[in-house]
Parts: structure tokens; C-alpha cells; sequence
């Protein structure tokens, strides 16, 4: 059989090419969180009722998070809609008028072959490489992986590649480290093929502890292959056997995943003793190389390369100085090469496509793409892949569709928790790392949590002090205590007792944590402060000098009061007031006594008619 | 992690000759196993629902290590813990997300319907409530999750809803 045919056989089996029509239910934990499952039952049971000639397949996620749950429906021609936004009880009508007779239901459609639907731009200025096969196969058959080319990659580096030529490959590339800090990934690798010693060892960081990240997850959930063939082909050049994936605790979906898929590859020899058989290398050796999965148990400081090593090893995750680097003194003290998911997932693309068809792609010093997950206040959250050198305001308003609600753009949120707030006026800001750098921010791993105008600028640094300050693992000093300290003075300014000076302290605080700590959650965990500072000094100001919060965020520097046109008098607020501050009779519009009134907030929480407002 | 878990019997004298039992057994399946201290807790907690001092001791003993070693890792990892929880765990979500999207009244109206602190566990046992980092259902933020559902896009009013269902 040719390559070609086989490929085409590959296809029609496997569905992905369909002889009839075929139903494709998006499960990934957010399609489940929004009641995939159901849906999937829903529709198992009227094509089985209805004895419908139709296969029901499932696959991981496509990004469209804002329009879960997803369903494909593509007829036997190829042609593919997409419905959003799909309950149980859209199953029937969906089966009688589309599945029966044809006539797809246009109301529900998001994306449609047949006509330009809005949803469409979501998808215009995307380029997806690491997301390539995600929400398109089934993340549980291999089969539909070696169908879109899957282990190709694997098969041509192994038959006719040197390990050195593989590195020069990524070399070549210009691909960096996905993970935030942006290391070329190709130099890394020779760092490790370099490194004297006979057992090296291979390790993916899937520990995705940024809150408002969620890329890792939905590869290793979606396309668990591309990240075993990324690693195998890691593990080739550098030399090494055996290697890890160490996945959060809390992604038990893509473990099950991964675990299966390390099965499968195992059974089908691409993994495991003498991988592809019998067959000698390009360097004339056979291959071998065993893969482990390793459970995070909760720290987000093991994200940290050092951190993430100490756990594997059955220790507290706690840093070390470096150098030694892994590439010299890793895990077990033995060589070890550390990537992230999404470097990892890039690799197998680039060995197929050439290191030329990467590096086109990008600006001169960030090649390749991106992905990040947009999420917070914007109107289509979800996971995106672009070019890298697109603008942080083409992901959010021509991609994401802008803000929710008409509210307007106030800042980005990038890099999670090392990162910092990009401010709307600087929307132009090209996404490399270089130019996210500059803005104080960080590349990251991708996060990009969007805010509006109701966002209080102060209130999110101090959301992230209190997220860094209780993840400190407590080994350096500045970072245990220091910020600490910063998040008590960022509390007392959120609750209207901030003081002349306290910027200032905030200042000299951020500057020691920095440059005392060992590892990099101590030496960014300023930055949101820092950045937050740079681009709206004025917010902080207002709540320390006029105890005023001009976002009308801060609880406590909100003045409460009854909108009489609105109220009813239905007392509920009344009985939810825990200082008895309102009075009023029934069905007459109550009133708020300031002077008992605690801003707790439970009378707005309340009330029904909207008729309790802040100033 | 999963929450399903076996219940601990009632007399004394029989649990902790189950629990020797099922730790044995996870011992046994990582003899040789390079840093498999965390895995060992991780089954031992499915197993009996946390990891009480006389768990670690046993583990400890077992593994060949001293129990100070393992107490530093089970209080390191916020994973692990030493006391009961209720019969269903609700974790909810303060992510960047959520939080710009309301979590802190949804927590508060958990919180407040369940008559139950920060961390704690109901007075009939019921429920323990959690808050967790980020569970990475972001663009469905608020998010919770009792046991193993998600529960997104909520509100005050949606979570307590949830939660008289459960």
C-alpha cells in the first residue's frame, strides 16, 4: 500500500474521514463541565432509538470554551458544522432536522460550511500548531493520531537522522521555551547532549499551576501523542532512556489520558525497549526510552525546574540554587533536559514541516506560535493559538471578540502570578517576548486573563501576593516574609487604611524580594504589584489618600444606600443584615444607617430588584 | 483527586488491621521504586481518606525512612491531609478567572449556606469546603467542584441550588 493510500484507509476507519455521517461531541473538562457527557448520552440514545446510521465519536477540546458544549456534525461528503451551546434538550430537534432530514438547524450552527457565521473570526487569524490536532481526533485512539501524521516525525528522525541533526533541526527553528522564560530550546537540548555521563533523563512540566492557565491541560487532554512523540524525539537527541511526565493533581482527565496513550504507544512499539522493532537508528543504534507519569500533589512551586525534580525524587519540592543546571546535575544528580507541554508538542511539527516553515512564522527573535487561554471579562473565552507578533488587541478584539457585556478594555492580565497588568493603552504591544518584557509583564505560559472597568487594579496585585505569598515554599527569606508583608500592606490599602509611604515600602519590599530569592516565584512574585504601580499609580493613590476605590471594587470604601425608586420593601435585606442597619416598613423603600453599616456587601447580594447601590 | 473511598469501620481493632492491610499492599507495589513516596501517600489517602500519624508511622517504617521525612512531605503538598473531610468535598475555585468574575460572593454564599468555615467540615458531616487555586475551567468561571463535577457559570443563588441538590 502507498503512504497515501494507507493514509486515506487510516482516515475513513478511524472517522476522520467519514463514509457516513458522523457526530462528534467535544469532551474536554470544560465541554464536561458544561454537560458534555450528558449530551453525549442524549444523543447515544436517539441514534440508537431511532436506529440512525450514524457513528458518534468524541474528541478534546477546540477552544471554544465560551460556546460549550460543542458538536460536530460532519455529513458524508466531509462537510463539517458545528453546533454550540448544545443541551439535552437541543438533542431532539438536532436529530429530526439535521440527522433525519438533512436540514442542519441554522439557529444553533457557530460554524457552518455553508455560510459565513460570526463565530468564523474566532478561527481567521489563528495558526495552530501544538493545537493542530485538538477537538479534531479522538485523544484516545492512536489510530486517529498516526492518521493526521502521527509519529511520522518519530519515524523520519529515527531512519534518517543524527541526534546532532535533530538539535540543529530545533536550532534551526528558533523555538523557545514555552514555559514563560523563553529559553531556545535547541541549545537547551545540546546543553544535555553535551553533558558527560552515560543515563540522562527526560522530563515534560505539565505542573500548569498559573491560575487563569489552562493550555497544558487541554493538549495532554486532547492530543496526548504529540507530546510522547515531542519527548521521544527530545529524548533521541539528547541520549536519553527514560523520562517523566509530572502532570498537576488536580488534571486527573489528563492523566487517565496520557496513561492510555502511554499504553498504546507502548503496545504499538513506539515506545518502550527497541522502539519500531528491530530497526537501527541513523546513528547506527537501536532506541529505547521509557515513559512515567508522575501526579503533582499540589504546589505550585514545583513548577519551578529544581521544585519539580525534588518531587519526582519523593521529596518537599523546594528549589535549589543554580548552576548546577539540570543539563548537568538534574534528577538523580544525572543529566536531565526539562521542557514544557507545549514545547514538547511543537517538536513532532517542525521535524515534519522542516525548521524553515516554523521560523517563517513569528518575529525575528520569537519564532513559531502561541497559545494562550483567554479567559476573565472577555466575550469569547477559550483557548487560541496565533502567530507569535500578532498584537495583545487582535487576540482580544478580533479573536476574542472583546469585552463582555459592552464594558470597556482595561488591562490584560499575562504570566499569571509572575506576570503583570498590560494596560489597554498598550493594546499595540506585539506578542514576543522581547516586547512583553518591556511592558513589565512576562510572556508566561500563556495566560491572558482579561479586565474590565469594574476591575480594581490594587485589589488584583493583592490577589496575587496572597496566591505567591501562600505558595512561597519558605526557603529564601524575602520571598517567605517579604511578601508576606507586601500582601498585608496591600490589604490595608483595599480596606481603606492605607497610609503615606506605603508605595514607597511597597518599592523597596518588591526590589529585595526580587533579587534575594533563589527561584523564580520569589523573583517575580513582585511583578503584578510592580506593574500594577507603573500603569495606575493614580488607582492606588485614591485608596490611600481619598479612601476611594474608583473602580467600586473595594467593600469596604464603598458608601451603601437604597435606591427608593427601586425598592419594594421586601425586607429581605433587613434579615441579611448583620448589624441591623436597615429599617424601613413592608412595602415601603427602606433606608441604611451609615453609621452601623459594615460595607460587608450582603444586603447588595440580597436584594432582587437591583435597588441597593454603591457609590 | 478522587474523593470515592473506602469507609473506615467502626470498631478499632478492625481498622487498623485493614489499614495494615492496604498499606502492606501499596508498600509491596513500589518495593524498588525510586521516589515513590509520593505516589505511596497519594493511595494511601484514596485509600483511607487521609493520612493520620499512626498512617505515617506505618508508612514510614515501611518505606525505610524516618516519619519526620514523610510528615515534611505530607504538609508541604496541599494535597495531603491529615484529618477527615466530609463525605462530599466542595472545591471552590479563586483562580484569576473566577475572581474577577465573582467568586468571592459565591464563596461566601457557600460558605453561608452550609453553616461551615474556610476549610472545615459541616456539622453532620456532609460536606467539607475547600478553596482551590485554579481548576482550570476558566472561560466557565465561577467555578466549583463537589467531588468529581464541575459546576460553572455560577452565581450566589446557582451555587446554593447546587448544593441543596447535591
Amino acid at each position: 500500500m502507498t503512504n497515501t493510500s494507507r493514509r486515506e484507509g487510516l482516515l475513513v476507519q478511524t472517522g476522520l474521514k467519514p463514509a457516513r455521517t458522523q457526530v462528534v461531541v467535544g469532551l474536554g473538562s470544560c465541554g464536561i463541565a458544561a454537560g458534555g457527557q450528558k449530551v453525549r448520552s442524549a444523543l447515544s440514545e436517539a441514534i440508537e432509538r431511532k436506529a440512525l446510521p450514524i457513528q458518534l465519536r468524541e474528541t478534546g477540546c477546540v477552544g471554544m470554551c465560551y460556546r460549550e458544549v460543542l458538536v460536530d456534525v460532519f455529513d458524508p461528503q466531509g462537510k463539517r458544522f458545528t453546533y454550540g451551546n448544545v443541551t439535552p434538550e437541543r438533542v431532539e430537534r438536532l436529530v429530526t432536522d439535521h440527522f433525519e432530514s438533512g436540514r442542519p438547524v441554522r439557529d444553533w450552527l457557530v460554524r457552518s460550511p455553508e455560510e459565513p457565521l460570526a463565530d468564523d473570526s474566532f478561527f481567521a487569524k489563528q495558526k495552530r500548531i501544538v493545537l493542530r490536532n485538538c477537538g479534531i481526533i479522538n485523544p484516545e485512539s492512536l489510530a486517529e493520531y498516526r492518521a493526521r501524521d502521527g509519529y511520522q516525525a518519530l519515524e523520519k528522525v529515527l531512519r534518517q537522522m543524527k541526534p546532532e541533526e535533530v538539535i540543529q533541526a530545533v536550532r534551526d527553528s528558533g523555538l523557545r521555551g514555552r514555559g514563560g522564560a523563553g529559553f531556545p530550546t535547541g541549545l537547551k537540548w545540546q546543553f544535555a547532549r553535551g553533558a558527560k555521563g552515560e543515563k540522562k533523563y527526560l522530563i515534560c512540566n505539565g505542573d500548569e499551576g498559573d491560575p487563569g492557565a489552562f493550555m497544558d491541560r487541554s493538549v495532554l487532554e486532547g492530543d496526548p501523542h504529540t507530546v510522547i512523540e515531542g519527548m521521544l524525539i527530545a529524548a533521541y537527541g539528547i541520549g536519553a532512556d527514560e523520562g517523566y511526565l509530572y502532570v498537576r493533581a488536580e488534571y486527573p482527565l489528563a492523566v487517565r489520558r496520557l496513561r492510555k496513550a502511554i499504553a498504546d504507544a507502548t503496545m504499538a512499539g513506539f515506545l518502550g525497549e527497541h522502539i519500531l522493532g528491530s530497526m537501527l537508528t541513523a546513528c547506527g543504534s537501536k532506541f529505547s526510552f521509557q515513559l512515567h507519569v508522575k501526579e503533582g500533589a499540589g504546589a505550585f512551586v514545583c513548577g519551578e525546574e529544581t521544585a519539580l525534580m525534588a518531587s519526582i525524587e519523593g521529596q518537599r519540592g523546594m528549589p535549589r540554587l543554580r548552576p548546577p543546571f539540570p543539563a548537568t546535575s538534574g534528577l538523580w544528580g544525572k543529566p536531565t533536559n526539562i521542557n514544557n507541554v507545549e514545547t514538547y508538542a511543537n517538536v513532532p511539527w517542525i521535524l515534519l514541516h522542516g525548521p524553515q516553515a516554523f521560523a517563517d512564522l513569528g518575529t525575528q527573535k520569537s519564532k513559531g506560535s502561541k497559545v494562550f487561554a483567554l479567559a476573565g471579562k472577555i466575550a469569547r473565552g477559550g483557548l487560541v493559538e496565533v502567530p507569535m507578533g500578532i498584537t495583545i488587541g487582535e487576540v482580544i478584539f478580533e479573536i476574542g471578540g472583546g469585552i463582555k457585556d459592552g464594558r470597556a478594555f482595561k488591562a490584560v492580565q499575562m504570566g499569571g502570578p509572575s506576570g503583570g497588568c498590560i494596560p489597554a493603552s498598550l493594546a499595540d504591544t506585539m506578542i514576543d517576548y522581547e516586547s512583553v518584557t518591556q511592558t513589565g509583564a512576562i510572556m508566561g505560559s500563556g495566560g491572558m486573563v482579561v479586565l474590565d472597568e469594574t476591575a480594581c487594579m490594587v485589589e488584583i496585585a493583592r490577589f496575587f501576593l496572597d496566591f505567591t505569598q501562600k505558595e512561597s515554599c519558605g526557603k529564601c527569606t524575602f520571598c517567605r516574609i517579604g511578601t508576606k508583608r507586601m500582601l498585608e500592606i496591600l490589604t490595608r490599602i483595599t480596606q481603606g487604611q492605607g497610609q503615606e509611604g506605603d508605595i514607597e515600602l511597597l518599592y523597596d519590599l518588591a526590589d529585595k524580594i526580587k533579587t534575594s530569592s533563589l527561584c523564580g516565584l520569589g523573583q517575580t512574585a513582585p511583578n503584578p504589584v510592580l506593574t500594577t504601580l507603573r500603569y495606575f499609580r493614580e488607582e492606588y493613590e485614591a485608596h490611600i489618600r481619598e479612601k476611594r476605590c474608583p473602580a467600586h471594587y473595594c467593600r469596604k470604601l464603598l458608601v451603601y444606600r437604597i435606591d427608593s425608586d427601586l425598592c419594594t420593601g421586601c425586607t429581605a435585606c433587613t434579615h441579611a443584615c448583620p448589624t441591623q442597619a436597615i429599617s424601613g416598613v413592608v412595602k415601603q423603600p427602606h433606608l441604611i444607617d451609615q453609621t452601623r453599616c459594615i460595607q460587608c456587601g450582603s444586603c447588595v447580594a440580597k436584594c432582587r430588584f437591583d435597588a441597593v447601590k454603591t457609590q | 483527586m478522587s474523593q470515592s473511598r473506602k469507609k473506615p469501620k467502626k470498631s478499632s481493632a478492625t481498622r487498623e488491621e485493614t489499614e495494615a492491610g492496604i498499606l502492606g499492599a501499596i508498600l509491596t507495589k513500589y518495593v524498588g521504586t525510586a521516589g515513590a513516596v509520593i505516589p505511596i501517600l497519594q493511595e494511601s489517602q484514596e485509600a483511607l481518606g487521609c493520612l493520620r500519624p499512626q498512617t505515617i508511622e506505618t508508612l514510614a517504617l515501611g518505606i525505610g525512612v524516618p516519619a519526620s521525612q514523610i510528615y515534611g512531605v505530607v504538609t508541604f503538598y496541599s494535597q495531603f491531609r491529615l484529618t477527615p473531610i466530609g463525605k462530599h468535598l466542595c472545591k471552590v475555585c479563586h483562580g484569576t478567572a473566577c475572581h474577577v468574575s465573582g467568586a468571592t460572593e459565591v464563596g461566601e454564599a457557600i460558605l453561608d449556606q452550609l453553616h461551615v468555615d474556610e476549610g472545615g467540615t459541616t456539622a453532620d458531616g456532609r460536606f467539607t469546603v475547600q478553596s482551590v487555586a485554579c481548576l482550570g475551567c476558566c472561560s466557565l468561571a465561577p467555578v466549583m467542584m463537589i467531588d468529581e463535577e464541575t459546576h460553572g457559570r455560577l452565581t450566589p443563588d446557582r451555587a446554593r441550588k447546587v448544593l441543596r441538590e447535591v
